[in-house]
């Protein structure tokens, strides 16, 4: 088998493109969110936290949605192939990671505002229950067995892990919750946020959502790879076998 | 600005949790890719 030994293993001049866009768009929004979009008229300067958290937590939802869409044609018999369960694997971790962002940056803001790091509050409880659910879920996927197994187990229980979005979501509807009401996309709500930091935030939400999906590509051709590699290291130690029952 | 701390805080966290993800995506995918010749990686 010939060893290569590029450096840019999971790479495609797609990739490559977007990763330099994403770079450009994290300067920028780091520009904007620290330093030139005005201070809230309640919150002050603590708001900044806002270009972080909030793209964060919107990006852990996408993720875990994508990760229950990818299950969902993993088991689809018409649609099943290995592919969609390295995504949804990936999406996981990806997904665990921003809602792990969010979580802190979160409890940084509370502290702000709320004079506590952490407080079991709805949104916040509910909120660590999907990133338990989500670690959970990363770890069935460690589990022995074949590629199939894996990936049936871990579909099945993405798809009763989706569920808990929309929990996580109107929370803040359905209980009395420190946690604010979405202020751009709820319900009933009338905008009046600054036009800059309307246009940070949502610099922020498309720079994420951009990192996401780098990542997701990389991270996928990374355990694409690990999927060959294990199936190479099962033909040897079967060649292996019959060698010794021939001898 | 008296919360500066834990704004420069949130983004620190935010930027380098991503960053150490990055590394650790990148290495994970070249150990992988080692015994991989390109002919067989379907993006390539």
């Amino acid at each position: 088998m010939t060893a290569t030994r590029d450096r840019n293993v999971t790479g495609t001049p797609f990739t490559r493109g977007l990763g330099v866009v994403t770079l450009a768009g994290i300067a920028l929004l780091v520009v904007l969110g620290l330093f030139v979009s005005p201070a809230d008229v309640t919150q002050g300067e603590s708001v900044r936290i806002m270009y972080a958290h909030v793209p964060g937590a919107w990006l852990a939802y996408l993720a875990f949605v994508v990760t229950g869409i990818s299950s969902a044609a993993y088991l689809w018999k018409r649609t099943r192939s290995l592919t969609w369960d390295r995504i949804a694997g990936a999406s996981a971790e990806v997904g665990v990671l921003f809602m792990g962002i969010s979580l802190v940056t979160g409890s940084l803001w509370g502290r702000i505002t709320w004079g506590t790091f952490w407080t079991w509050d709805a949104r916040l409880t509910t909120t660590a229950f999907l990133f338990v659910t989500y670690v959970g879920y990363l770890a069935v996927r460690g589990l022995g067995g074949s590629h199939h197994q894996r990936a049936r187990r871990s579909a099945v229980l993405a798809l009763l892990a989706v569920l808990e979005i929309p929990l996580v979501h109107f929370s803040v509807r359905l209980w009395n919750t420190l946690h604010q009401e979405a202020s751009v996309a709820g319900r009933g709500t009338d905008v009046t946020m600054d036009g800059l930091m309307l246009f940070s935030l949502f610099l922020g939400v498309f720079v994420f959502t951009l990192m996401y999906v780098w990542l997701v590509l990389h991270r996928q051709r990374a355990l694409a790879l690990q999927d060959m590699l294990d199936d190479t290291g099962l033909d040897a130690a079967l060649a292996a076998r019959r060698a010794e029952a021939v001898a | 600005m008296d919360d500066l701390g834990f704004i420069l805080g949130s983004y620190v966290v935010t930027f380098g949790s991503i960053l150490l993800y990055v590394v650790s995506v990148v290495r994970r995918s070249r150990r992988a890719g080692r015994d991989i010749p390109h002919e067989q990686r379907p993006w390539t």
